[in-house]
Formats: C-alpha cells, sequence, structure tokens
C-alpha cells in the first residue's frame, strides 16, 4: 500500500450515474485497506448539470477534495465534461473516458458548437490515456444501463487491486437483480482495455 | 459494528440513533436533507418532515420538554427562519437534549447566500460543536446530546457542503442508547419565558458559556497535535482537512467546540509560536476572538472570507504557491448548467409568463431555473416564501397598468412553507396581483422529498392532504383556479386573463414531477421531428428541453431533432410547433 494519496476524479452529466461509480470505487478502496475519502456536490434534483465526485485514497487521507492540478486519474463519463476538467489532472496523469457526447444546452439550442476532436486532444496531452466504447460494451453485456460499469473495468486495469475485491464491492452496492449483467459489464470493460494494451 | 464508508449526514444520522434520539424533525435544505432521509432507518426515531424549520425547530422543543431527547435538522437559511425559538430556548434550556444540526453552503453550491452560522451560537449565546469528518459527525452528534443536557442548553451541530455530502470511514458504536420515555414534567419557571422567569434566566445563560467555555479547555475534541515550534494553526472542521494536507509540518490546535471558545487552551497554544495561523471557511470567526485575546494572528489577509476552501486555495493563501496546471483551456467551453427535467411540469408555465411579458418574483426550488434562458421568466428570488410577499408590494407601489404584470410564482411545498404567510398578507392588504402555484406535488428541488400537501409522510404511509385550494378560499381568496400546465393555451389564457384582473387571484398548476416517487406518471411514448414539416423556425427551441436538440447539418436549413432517450411524450413541443412537426412514435 503507497502512502501517498492517490487521487481519481469523476465527471459526467447529471442522471449518468456518476455518483454511484464513485460509491463503488470507494467500496472497493475500503475493501483493500485503505483510508478512502470522497466528495461530491448533489442535493439539487435536477438533471443535466455538470456532476464532479473526488475520490481519495491512501494509508492517509485529510482533505476530501482533490487539490488542483494533482488528480492521478480523470475517468469522466461523458466527452465534454471530462475535457472541462483536465486542467485538474497532474502532468503525468491519465484519463478514462466514455466515448459519449451529451449536448449542452448552447449546443441544443444551436448557439455555440460541441468542441470537436475531444479525444484527440486528450490523447496528445495525456498519452496514458484510454476513450472507452461504453455503450456498444453496455449493450454487449445486455443493459445500456451498465455503461457505468463497463467503465469501471477499463479503470480497474489502472489500478493495482484485487479482482475479487471488485466483484465484492459490486456484489456490496448493485441490486441483486442487476448484479449478473453488471459482472458481465465490468468483465468487458476490462477485456476491451486490457486488449489495448496488450 | 464493522467500518463503513458513510456521508457526514449519514452519520449524523447514526450518531443520533446511538444517543437515543426519540424524536427529529426538519424542512428539507441541501445539504441537510440526507440527515432525515436516513434518520429513518431506524424505527425508534419518530422522524418527521415539518412545513418549515420554525416548525420543526418547536416540534424538537416539545419533545425535549417531554423529556425525550430530539434532533432538528435544517440548511444555513432555514436558521433565519428558526431563529425566534431558538433565541428562547437558549434561555429556557432544554429536558431532553435537543440538538440543532446547520449545514451551512460555502461556495453557495445550491443556495441563495453564503451564511456562516457560527454567528448564531454566538448571538443566540448557543454552544457550537463541528466535526471535520463524517467519523467526528458521528461522535459529536452524541456528545453534543450528552453536552446539551450536561449544561441545560440546546446545542448546535454545524457542518459544511464537504462534511454533509463527503464520505470517509465511520466505526459505529454497538452501545446504542434507547430514547427515553416521555413525561409531562412541569416547570413553568424554566418553560415559561416571559418577563420575570427569563431576566433570570439571562443570567444562568452567561453564566453556562463560562462554564462551558472552562469545560471545553479538558476535552479531547478539542486537540493539539504537536509539529513545528514555529508555526502554529488554530482549525476547526473541514478547514482543519485542508491546514494538516497543506502543512503537514505545523503545529495544530484543533478546536472541537468552537462556541464558547476554550480560550485558556488557546492561550496557551498560541503564546508558543512566532507565527500563528487561524484556516477556517467563510468568516473570521475564531480569527477575531483570538485577536481580540491579544495575538497577532494571519487568516482571512490570505483567504478569502468568499468562498469554500481547498487544499489549493490554502496553499496558495497561507504558503503563497500557485496552483498548477499541467493544461489550460485556450477556447471557451460551453457551460452545462442544470435544467429543469425533459416534461418538467414547469416549463410551459415559464414559457407562458415570458410570451405575456410578466414580471415575474419567483421563489426557491427547481422552478428557479425559469430564470435560465432561454425561458428566462423570473425577476426576483431571495428566499423561501417571498414571492408572493415580493408580488404584494411591488403591486402597492405600481400604476394599474404595470400593476398586471406582476405575478407571484411558487412551488406547493415552498407555499406551505412561508408562502401561505405571504397569501394572507395579499389578501389581507388587497395588494392585487396574480399568485401562481406550480403544484407537482413534491418537494422537487431538494429531491422529492414529501410535505403536507402530498398526502405522505416521511416514512411513506400516508397522510392528510392539504387542499390547496381550499386553504386559499379559506384565507380569502376568491378567484382561484385549478388548470393542468401541459395544456399550453388554456393555461397561458387563464394567466391572462387573471393578470388583468384587479383582484388577488391565484392559479394552481397541477402535474406531478417527473422524478415523482411513486408511480403516478403516465407513460407516454416519445414523440420526434418530422423531417419534411419542420420549418427550422426553432419556435420549439424556446422551450429549452433537454430532449429538443438542433442539428445544424440536417435538412435545407437546419433541423430540430428529439432525444427518444430523454423525451417522455409530455407534448408541449407539440402544441408549440405551429407546422405540426412533432409525431408520436409507435411504442
Amino acid at each position: 500500500m503507497s502512502n501517498g494519496v492517490q487521487n481519481i476524479l469523476l465527471v459526467g452529466v447529471g442522471g449518468q450515474g456518476t455518483l454511484l461509480a464513485s460509491e463503488i470505487l470507494s467500496e472497493v478502496l475500503m475493501l483493500s485497506g485503505y483510508d478512502v475519502k470522497k466528495a461530491e456536490v448533489h442535493g439539487m434534483a435536477q438533471r443535466g448539470g455538470s456532476v464532479v465526485s473526488h475520490v481519495r485514497f491512501g494509508s492517509k487521507v485529510y482533505s476530501p477534495i482533490i487539490p488542483e492540478g494533482q488528480a492521478d486519474i480523470l475517468f469522466g463519463f461523458e466527452l465534454l465534461e471530462t475535457y472541462r476538467y483536465l486542467p485538474l489532472l497532474k502532468k503525468d496523469g491519465q484519463v478514462v473516458v466514455n466515448d459519449f457526447e451529451i449536448a449542452p444546452p448552447g449546443v441544443a439550442l444551436g448557439k455555440q458548437e460541441y468542441p470537436a476532436d475531444i479525444a484527440a486532444h486528450i490523447k496528445e496531452t495525456f498519452p496514458r490515456s484510454c476513450v472507452v466504447e461504453g455503450i456498444v460494451l453496455a449493450k454487449e453485456a445486455g443493459n445500456m444501463r451498465t455503461v457505468n460499469t463497463v467503465l469501471l473495468g477499463s479503470l480497474s486495469t489502472m489500478m493495482d487491486i484485487d479482482q475479487g475485491l471488485w466483484y465484492q464491492a459490486l456484489t456490496n452496492m448493485v441490486p441483486q437483480r442487476f448484479l449478473e449483467e453488471n459482472i458481465r459489464a465490468f468483465e468487458l470493460g476490462r477485456q476491451a482495455q486490457r486488449s489495448r494494451s496488450d | 459494528m464493522e467500518k463503513t464508508i458513510l456521508s457526514g449526514n449519514e452519520a449524523i444520522a447514526r450518531g443520533a440513533y446511538e444517543a437515543g434520539v426519540g424524536v427529529a424533525s426538519a424542512y428539507p435544505g441541501t445539504p441537510s436533507t440526507e440527515i432525515l432521509e436516513n434518520i429513518i432507518r431506524y424505527p425508534s426515531i419518530d422522524a418527521s418532515w415539518a412545513p418549515n424549520e420554525k416548525v420543526a425547530l418547536e416540534v424538537g422543543i416539545g419533545a425535549s420538554f417531554g423529556g425525550v431527547r430530539a434532533l432538528v435538522t435544517m440548511k444555513h437559511v432555514g436558521v433565519n427562519v428558526a431563529a425566534d425559538p431558538l433565541f428562547t430556548l437558549s434561555y429556557s434550556g432544554v429536558r431532553g437534549g435537543l440538538v440543532l444540526v446547520v449545514a451551512d453552503d460555502p461556495e453557495l453550491h445550491s443556495s441563495q447566500n453564503e451564511q456562516d452560522s457560527r454567528h448564531y451560537a454566538r448571538f443566540a449565546k448557543v454552544p457550537m460543536f463541528e466535526p471535520s469528518d463524517s467519523e467526528e459527525a458521528r461522535l459529536f452528534t452524541r456528545l453534543a446530546f450528552e453536552a446539551s443536557e450536561r449544561f441545560d442548553t440546546p446545542v448546535m451541530l454545524r457542518t459544511t457542503t464537504r462534511i454533509s455530502h463527503s464520505k470517509s470511514i465511520v466505526h459505529p458504536d454497538d452501545n446504542v442508547l434507547k430514547p427515553a420515555k416521555a413525561d409531562l414534567h412541569r416547570d413553568p419557571a424554566k418553560f415559561v419565558m416571559l418577563p420575570g422567569n427569563a431576566r433570570k434566566r439571562h443570567y444562568f445563560v452567561e453564566q453556562r458559556l463560562k462554564d462551558m467555555a472552562q469545560w471545553s479547555c479538558e476535552q479531547d475534541f478539542n486537540r493539539i497535535e504537536e509539529g513545528s515550534d514555529k508555526v502554529g494553526v488554530i482549525t476547526s472542521g473541514i478547514a482543519y482537512q485542508h491546514a494538516k494536507e497543506v502543512l503537514p509540518e505545523a503545529s495544530v490546535l484543533k478546536l472541537g467546540l468552537i462556541h464558547p471558545l476554550p480560550k485558556d487552551l488557546i492561550r496557551q497554544f498560541a503564546k508558543r509560536f512566532e507565527t500563528l495561523y487561524v484556516i477556517e471557511e467563510l468568516d473570521p470567526f475564531i480569527e477575531e476572538q483570538v485577536r481580540a485575546m491579544g495575538f497577532a494572528v494571519h487568516g482571512k489577509d490570505k483567504l478569502s472570507v468568499c468562498g469554500e476552501l481547498t487544499p489549493g486555495r490554502v496553499a496558495e493563501g497561507i504558503l503563497g504557491q500557485p496552483i498548477p496546471h499541467a493544461f489550460e483551456h485556450k477556447e471557451e467551453l460551453p457551460q452545462r448548467p442544470p435544467n429543469m427535467c425533459p416534461g418538467c411540469p414547469h416549463r410551459g408555465v415559464f414559457h407562458a409568463l415570458n410570451r405575456l411579458k410578466a414580471y415575474v418574483t419567483g421563489d426557491i426550488g427547481c422552478y428557479t431555473l425559469g430564470f435560465m434562458p432561454p425561458l428566462s421568466a423570473m425577476d426576483t428570488c431571495i428566499c423561501m416564501g417571498a414571492s408572493i410577499g415580493n408580488a404584494s408590494g411591488l403591486a402597492r407601489v405600481l400604476s394599474e397598468e404595470q400593476r398586471q404584470q406582476v405575478v407571484g410564482v411558487i412551488g406547493d411545498s415552498t407555499f406551505l412553507h412561508t408562502g401561505v404567510n405571504g397569501l394572507m398578507e395579499m389578501v389581507y392588504n388587497d395588494a392585487a396581483a396574480t399568485v401562481i402555484i406550480l403544484d407537482n406535488s413534491t418537494t422537487g428541488m431538494t429531491g422529492r422529498q414529501d410535505h403536507p400537501g402530498t398526502g405522505y409522510k416521511l416514512k411513506g404511509d400516508t397522510a392528510h392532504k392539504v387542499d390547496l385550494v381550499g386553504l386559499c378560499r379559506s384565507i380569502g381568496v376568491e378567484h382561484v383556479h385549478v388548470i393542468d400546465p401541459y395544456e399550453m393555451d388554456a393555461t397561458r389564457d387563464l394567466i391572462k386573463r387573471e393578470m388583468a384582473r384587479p383582484a388577488v387571484s391565484v392559479i394552481i398548476t397541477q402535474r406531478p414531477c417527473m422524478l415523482h416517487k411513486r408511480d403516478i406518471l403516465e407513460k407516454r411514448p416519445p414523440l420526434f421531428v418530422d423531417a419534411d414539416k419542420c420549418t427550422a423556425c426553432k419556435a420549439c427551441l424556446s422551450l429549452g428541453c433537454p430532449a429538443i436538440k438542433w442539428n445544424p447539418k440536417g435538412g435545407a436549413k437546419g433541423l430540430a431533432e428529439v432525444d427518444k432517450m430523454l423525451c417522455v411524450g409530455c407534448g408541449v413541443c407539440q402544441q408549440v410547433c405551429k407546422f405540426g412537426a412533432f409525431g408520436v412514435c409507435d411504442e
């Protein structure tokens, strides 16, 4: 177990399930024996806004907020939101991003343009990053709504955590009737990333 | 119980359960809401939503006078509403312990102001604990109840958003107290705060603060973490965590009780250091008191009074370390503010108000988003319940012609919170204006909580449902109308007619929230845009519905498109489109 605090920033759009993913991630980190803190802002019920969740772990974590420019991994559920929070990533940081666009209001109204080639920009600055076809793999797992678990599977390849503990965390956090498809989704996300880095 | 990860709010609920709380009352308010939503996991606690924070505190006081421990929770602005009973409760003291949790919101993540509730503790002469993580949130809740009974005082427990909504590891205590049995206990000299009694209690209150300050010097919720003999830091709450991260070498006096301050302990600590910092969020509350004790101290000369602290901001302010950036954006990115949901019943009402050029006095709730473009139909918003009073005041000073433009808009929960008082005023003083109650059968903004108008209680069991029409009539409103806001033309015609009326009138728009907890929504198939009929007039975009997206490359002049994943088939866009381009999918 490393003494230095590791920082993962999860970002997405309200309604995508970013917060549930950060719950599962925190659970697996606690099961791994780390001190873990998680911070996010929620409470406004409306959907569609920018959502950010900080997860920090190590032998002892003080602040629940990731200091600016010190995120090790940026874990994104939507391209523009991931791009927005790149400045929080540290120099040799990594990005795991879902290859998916949701138009913000200005774009939906035809007044602004969705930035082009975000994935390429990300890879240029942070070469160890990966783009995951979350929706395609979630469909393959049998349920569109398992996108987050697919992405967690990809993220897991960047972390030194026993695979069994991930299953344990999923079992603890996902309702029993959805567990099987979520395990499948996790596997698909993990394999997709593995095959890429092989 | 084994260790677990809990949010500050979940930990407070657990702490209250462990402390043998019998009654819990609150009005939902971010970031305090989840305390009561979690407390219902413990059936020994009678937990309920109150119509507002003042009533919630009054419920708590009643239970306390009956000898039962009571928890009352609210967000910072709620204390303004509850301040009246709070200040007198400070005099009467308690019987069963009473803890008032107040959740501040530095950075205004979801609030109308940044308010430092520590001043309320000082102002009302009430002690205040401040936890710095979830485990302390649990522990300090227990402690607060013990202190409440020991010193015969209500106790405030202050959290901030980053305590309430952050999760960290908690070790629940299996030593759980049972709620006390209530009984009637007559003690008018203590419970009846008329001048003759209250005058005597004021001396008690002053002595209590002195006693508590002394006691606090020897308690381990205040602790010194020894480090450097040159740099000392006095801090509390979440600021402690940032300080520890940024200044790992410094000696730290971490305060758990931040009112009254343990002055002897502070004196002993402060005199040892060449450089002394007070690191605290929002106002220089501790700093000013330490300075008044004669110590030179740095604090708000280096850290902002506005906004929340982060480790980066502390490092920048105290150490002068600039925030590092491996990547900076060169272009401006499209913002992504929250929006009313697809199918939100409020959308059409604001569309109509915009078209009618109404001057809208607004209120606190999801519908405050009616301010955002393209709906752009809100002109004022001050606090819970203010919309109707604001409309009443405006109506009285405007000319007859301009008065007709004034419309107060308020949600059902907010109306019952404090809006109803404004309506009474409006009728009583003949302020001719129009009021729209957006009744979506829930408290939407804070996450769909029930209230006296929904017919359900906190734990989900059924309740008497306040009849809003009957209530308005009983107040004396002669013109009360109910309408389905999905019927756009009828809604707009009704608003237009009532705006012109030289008398108080109330329009109640009734449609459940799209995220309503209970399955009371009729499912409708999504819509689609017929590319042949769309003339690219963009009228549908004026609704700001997240399900409708402009495709500049579609058709000859661009094309509106519906995202079938998001569309709930409310049909409002169909009514806005003059060309019949919106069709219903076959499903």
